[in-house]
């Protein structure tokens, strides 16, 4: 929308000198690999270097900004920041909500993670981060659902005994379950959900997802795509062909 | 620090000593400030909506008074939460499509569009070029403002009440002395009802000093925020400084604080109310004047 705008603008009040635009870029900086804060306050992780690179090659200037995960897209869609980049699978019921991008992952496994091999994972109680494609797949099942409002309280939960067990994505879990030695497994299979994750944008920002939609096809095409996935998410993470 | 910048090689005082100034760090001891100014802002400019919305609820033109009793039973009766999701998205549009009427007189397409919500370029606030400092203190300002009207609306109604209390004898005498109704209120009641509204001005600040974690609901990153994420467990992949689960002490950190600053609060309330109290026709005014005689 905003370049659209411009563009109108400028077509409008022809030579007048209008600003250039910085795009923000909303994210959670709660959800390692994909988004988190570093030890300077900083978003970091593999979101951050994605949107910086696909920013650089759509010529634009972001900013990054974070947001709660309950109210990250009624804070899109009323305008406070203009992308979604937060590890967000693309659904059908958030596209009605807001537009994607292509996904910038492939669609990748959800995981159980518990404190014992036994857990019961159909008939206990399992935690997942509310609103997220996780939840409702565990609200569906026969399991007990346990929200949370961050993924860090998620893997609490299984820690503390609250829950059985955790279902989130496995490229979240993977680091913890290494750093717990011992203390949290996998278990059960991995499910796929959802379609990938996407930037999501305002649906009246047709323009800005069109640039973004060409800055990932041109990082899918020359592999640094995949490069940054292998980086982030380790050797086993699934790439595009 | 030149000394941190290998944490994993440190131990004991040292370590933590790194630990404890890293930027991240750095940003909840900041936002100490942030709560800090945001009671200093919000506390008068809630007194202040909460003196008008008394004075209209008691005025004699009707209007006036229905809106002063509209805004105090509605704002008190909304529930905090959905009223700081709602008002404050609600306020931060209004702000922008009377901007945008002003601005783009021009402009043709709806201003809802499905979802979103679409004004002009420069009716944007604050402006889509403008440095992240500006969204944060817009942010910040438009926090402050929700709380103010929030708890104004709670203030509004002690300070009705504290009114209403001021002994009937004194607004006659001040009438018999031939003051206009409008020097009654200013020279009689007003002076007098402090020492009636105090007690629950006082309990209302208690509520503000720990209703701050309500901000990051408005995106404001607050103590709780920092002490959350900081005290959330910590993988060696994604820090310098991996730990466990440490949420704990840093509520514990936040406890002190919260418990200081009510101490502070109740010194600095019963000094006021001796002041206030200084011959007033109460109880307490009464026990003063015998202590003193």
């Amino acid at each position: 929308m905003k370049l659209m705008l411009t563009t109108a603008a400028l077509a409008l009040t022809a030579g007048m000198a209008l600003a250039q635009d910085t795009v923000r870029m909303g994210t959670e900086g709660a959800y390692p690999p994909y988004n988190y804060l570093d030890d300077n306050g900083e978003v970091a992780g593999f979101e951050r270097e994605l949107g910086d690179e696909l920013c650089a090659r759509a010529e634009l200037t972001c900013e990054w900004v974070t947001n709660d995960w309950d109210s990250i897209i009624p804070n899109l869609t009323s305008g406070n920041y203009d992308t979604i980049i937060a590890g967000m699978s693309i659904t059908p019921e958030r596209d009605e909500l807001i537009d994607f991008t292509q996904n910038y992952t492939p669609p990748a496994a959800s995981a159980y993670v518990a404190a014992s091999d036994g857990a019961d994972l159909e008939g206990g109680v399992v935690a997942a981060q509310t609103s997220t494609i996780q939840a409702g797949y565990v609200a569906e099942g026969g399991a007990t659902l346990l929200e949370f409002a961050t993924p860090e309280e998620t893997v609490a939960a299984v820690r503390s005994g609250e829950a059985d067990a955790v279902f989130a994505d496995k490229d979240y879990l993977v680091p913890i379950v290494e750093a717990s030695g011992g203390e949290l497994m996998f278990v059960g299979e991995d499910v796929q959900l959802g379609g990938g994750i996407g930037m999501g944008l305002r649906e009246s920002d047709t323009e800005l997802r069109e640039q973004f939609d060409a800055a990932i096809t041109s990082m899918k095409e020359d592999g640094s795509l995949n490069e940054l996935i292998v980086k982030w998410f380790g050797e086993e993470a699934q790439v595009y062909e | 620090m030149e000394r941190c910048a290998d944490p994993a090689s440190l131990e004991g005082l040292a370590w933590l000593a790194c630990y404890l100034t890293t930027g991240k760090h750095l940003a909840l001891y900041w936002s100490f400030g942030t709560v800090l100014l945001l009671l200093a802002i919000t506390a008068p400019t809630a007194l202040l909506f909460g003196f008008g919305g008394a004075t209209a609820a008691r005025s004699r033109i009707p209007p006036l008074a229905w809106l002063g009793k509209g805004y105090i039973a509605v704002v008190r009766g909304v529930p905090d939460i959905a009223f700081f999701l709602f008002f404050v998205i609600a306020l931060d549009q209004g702000f922008e499509y009377v901007r945008h009427l002003w601005l783009c007189p021009d402009w043709e397409q709806p201003i809802r569009q499905g979802n979103d919500f679409l004004v002009c370029q420069q009716a944007k606030l604050p402006l889509g070029n403008a440095p992240q400092w500006v969204h944060e203190v817009y942010g910040f300002l438009v926090a402050a403002l929700t709380f103010a009207i929030v708890f104004g609306a709670f203030a509004a109604n002690v300070l009705y009440g504290a009114m209403r209390a001021v002994p009937h004898a004194q607004v006659e005498t001040a009438e018999a002395y031939g003051m206009s109704p409008r020097q009654t209120f200013w020279r009689i009641t007003v002076p007098q009802m402090w020492v009636y509204a105090l007690p629950g001005l006082g309990n209302l600040w208690m509520v503000l000093v720990k209703a701050t974690p309500l901000l990051f609901l408005l995106g404001v990153e607050d103590i709780v925020y920092w002490a959350r994420e900081l005290g959330g467990t910590k993988t060696p992949q994604f820090t310098d400084y991996p730990h466990g689960d440490w949420r704990m002490w840093y509520f514990l950190g936040l406890l002190v604080f919260y418990l200081g600053l009510t101490r502070v609060s109740e010194i600095g309330i019963a000094r006021l109310m001796g002041r206030l109290t200084k011959g007033q026709a109460t109880a307490g005014g009464e026990r003063q004047r015998k202590a003193g005689a």
